[in-house]
């Protein structure tokens, strides 16, 4: 009698496991990516990307289909709008449908994908092809495109931030120049905001961390801040550079009139990627902005006369006018294709083929990402977008490192920003700690 | 009996062929159940103890995650307290306003057709286009209401924009969205005797009295689902604080730009979002898990507690 209850139990107790063992495989799969397959066979690869817009649709596929001219065994299905948390989800579910090559957006999730090898090691197959990546791309963008060592993505067109300003409002402030530092920088912009009752009619700068490209780590490339140790712990509360750039910020927003009204004042401007943005409605003389926007302004009705020049620096890194923000849009090769040899022959175009990158560059407004394609006299001679070359070619250029677990940090600096220009946390230094702490801890949990 | 069972051959082959036969009636409800809620809730648990990214399969990790998530995830607690906020402020107001509602749509003489489908209808919309909708109506520099405020000489919020205004915000949008409790308390006033009012009439009961002693005790079984269904999906609380967190804030996210959960201030983050978040974001599978326990546990303990208080579904007069 007393059998029966156990054996119920034991035959649970392994159907359970068995459930489960059945479960467990055909949600984790089998990724084991294989670099066999035949390059000259004819192959149908599919690239994920994230462009929408009907011009970049095109011009993407412009890239595509020359590529399939000069390779004419491997057919491109391309798919579009594809945001990075569909990229993380598919790569993780495998199966027939599973994109080969990935590009993205963000340079904030390379660590992520080259950490968890969602993305195969590109140096084996740039070996196999002789391309030496420290020539064909400057460091920067080379640095966003791998973790630890593992080239798992590389640089497909950069994004350099620089000043805009408006010429026009410039003129009438007696203002005769773009600033070159940031003293100069904060003189114009106190000098361009006009107040209106407890608002503004125009406003210099707005500084805010909420507005637009206006962040923690787009001011602090001014300072060419170290965020990681050799040993890969934050180091975000030992860097001088780091500290000064929350304090230049937070001082600009005092002295345009403090948190609040500026805050107040941000409520009422369209969104940062619609014909309502404020620098191109005039509610705000001077933007940090990357290069696209020469080009959204070009193509709207806005009637504001424009400038564009590198970003201020620190008074006492003057030597370094010049440099900016630079990070770009990726592409890498999933660990779940059966076509990697395939699909590198489709990356190593669309990354190092100066004709391709240039034409693509041109086609969207986006800076090339090659040392060839920098350099190249097709590139967009335009004097405005040249400024945004100058900056994507500068040495003191920099980006945001990567790291295994995304953007995670630099949102927790992102917090004590928030926290900081609000007046809600007043000890800097105490800030840094905690968010040295916190970043040290978020990796941990990640590896 | 049982003596008498285990000595007749017969009668426990009829008892074991009786027990199939209801196993095998049950079994449509056990493959439900076992696949859709015990499966699922079986390996959230188990999952919540191990590290598993999605790539490489779960290894035990104790009690890592858990310590993660309440110790050193800074967004745990001000969710949690922002998910409890929503529990009681948000499901007592809408109650509150749906029993207000269907009492007036049921006392009304003339336009009581109108009225009902006039309450109804924001029912009906869909999630992110009303809240998108409440953003721009309660926009602080541009909308029409704070021009209104304004104009009358009145406070203007920030509603959205300013972490102490955002919860009511929020809440207003959940009220106005109230149409589906009406209807159910509406349903439930028209059920209730009219001799009952008549007699408590009789007896001298004015308005108060007769909504205290004759319609709570009928309506019971109705606030009671009320209650734990709106408990349930305000612990899922999900799209309305993240749509109008992310349009609020104006950051689309990308490079050195990440979205801030919970604009403004982190005082629409809810514990659903961290699920996402962690979960199929951050790929930290184990410690959206241990979230998923969280509020399966709450979701459990605040039913359970509202049955016990509440005598379950049964009216008065059961």
């Amino acid at each position: 009698m007393t059998r029966h209850p156990r054996l119920r139990r034991r035959l649970a107790g392994s159907a359970l496991t068995a459930s489960l063992a059945l479960a467990l495989t055909a949600c984790f799969g089998s990724s084991q990516g294989g670099a066999k397959d035949n390059p000259n066979a004819d192959v149908t690869i599919t690239f994920w990307h994230g462009w929408s817009a009907p011009s970049e649709v095109k011009a993407i596929q412009a890239t595509i289909d020359a590529f399939e001219k000069a390779n004419p065994n491997i057919h491109v299905k391309a798919v579009g709008n594809i945001t990075d948390d569909k990229i993380n989800q598919a790569l993780r579910a495998g199966g027939s449908s599973a994109p080969d090559v990935v590009s993205s957006f963000t340079t904030d999730n390379v660590g992520e994908f080259c950490n968890s090898h969602a993305f195969v090691d590109l140096t084996p197959f740039m070996a196999k092809s002789g391309i030496d990546p420290t020539t064909t791309f400057p460091a920067t963008q080379l640095s966003y495109t791998q973790y630890n060592n593992d080239q798992c993505a590389l640089p497909l067109l950069s994004d350099a931030y620089g000043l805009y300003y408006n010429k026009d409002a410039f003129k009438a402030a007696g203002i005769s120049g773009p600033p070159k530092t940031l003293s100069e920088f904060d003189a114009d912009a106190v000098k361009l905001t006009h107040q209106s009752g407890d608002t503004f009619s125009q406003l210099g700068f707005m500084p805010d961390y909420h507005f637009y490209e206006s962040t923690i780590t787009h001011f602090a490339a001014q300072w060419s801040p170290t965020y990681f140790s050799a040993d890969g712990t934050s180091n975000v509360a030992n860097d001088a550079g780091l500290k000064a750039a929350f304090e230049w910020q937070k001082g600009l927003v005092d002295k345009l009139g403090g948190y609040s009204r500026l805050e107040k004042y941000r409520t009422s401007f369209g969104d940062e990627f619609s014909n309502n943005n404020a620098f191109m409605t005039g509610q705000v003389a001077m933007i940090i902005d990357g290069e696209w926007r020469a080009g959204m302004i070009d193509d709207s009705d806005s009637k504001v006369h424009y400038g564009v020049a590198p970003f201020p620096v620190p008074d006492s890194m003057a030597a370094q006018y010049g440099k900016g923000y630079i990070t770009g849009t990726i592409v890498g090769i999933a660990r779940t294709s059966a076509k990697q040899n395939a699909a590198w022959e489709f990356v190593k175009y669309l990354t190092s083929n100066t004709d391709a990158v240039v034409n693509f560059a041109n086609a969207i407004n986006n800076v090339p990402s090659t040392t060839a394609a920098l350099a190249s006299p097709k590139v967009n001679q335009d004097p405005n977008f040249q400024s945004f070359i100058k900056v994507a070619s500068d040495p003191n250029s920099s980006t945001t490192p990567s790291s295994p677990n995304g953007g995670a940090y630099q949102l927790t600096l992102q917090d004590l920003g928030y926290a900081y220009e609000s007046g809600k946390q007043t000890d800097l230094q105490s800030g840094l700690e905690e968010a040295a702490h916190q970043i040290d801890t978020d990796i941990a949990q990640s590896q | 009996v049982k003596k008498t069972a285990s000595r007749n051959p017969g009668l426990r082959d009829r008892r074991r062929r009786e027990r199939i036969r209801n196993v095998a009636f049950l079994s449509p409800w056990l493959l439900g159940t076992g696949m859709f809620f015990v499966y699922p809730l079986v390996i959230t648990a188990w999952l919540s103890f191990t590290r598993y990214d999605g790539f490489v399969s779960p290894t035990w990790d104790g009690l890592d995650n858990w310590r993660f998530v309440l110790h050193d995830y800074p967004f745990f607690w001000p969710a949690l307290r922002n998910t409890l906020w929503f529990v009681v402020v948000l499901v007592t107001l809408r109650i509150v306003v749906g029993l207000a509602l269907g009492m007036l749509v049921i006392h009304v003489k003339r336009g009581s057709s109108v009225l009902r489908t006039v309450f109804y209808a924001p029912f009906l919309a869909p999630p992110v286009a009303a809240t998108l909708a409440f953003v721009f109506l309660l926009n602080p520099g541009t909308g029409p209401l704070n021009s209104a405020l304004q104009h009358l000489g009145l406070p203007q919020p920030g509603w959205f924009n300013d972490p102490a205004w955002s919860k009511p915000a929020l809440s207003l949008l959940a009220v106005w969205a109230v149409g589906d409790l009406m209807v159910i308390f509406m349903a439930a006033l028209l059920d209730v005797p009219r001799e009952l009012y008549e007699a408590a009439a009789l007896d001298g009961a004015g308005a108060v009295h007769r909504f205290r002693h004759v319609t709570l005790p009928h309506l019971r079984p109705i606030l009671l689902f009320a209650v734990i269904t709106g408990v349930i999906a305000t612990m899922q609380y999900y799209t309305e604080p993240l749509v109008a967190g992310q349009v609020a804030s104006g950051q689309i996210g990308g490079s050195g730009q990440q979205v801030e959960p919970g604009y403004p201030a982190g005082s629409t983050l809810t514990l659903p979002q961290l699920v996402y978040n962690l979960g199929f974001q951050r790929f930290d599978i184990g410690a959206a898990c241990v979230i998923a326990m969280v509020l399966f546990v709450l979701s459990m303990a605040f039913a359970a507690l509202l049955m016990r208080r509440g005598s379950g579904f049964l009216t008065a007069e059961d």
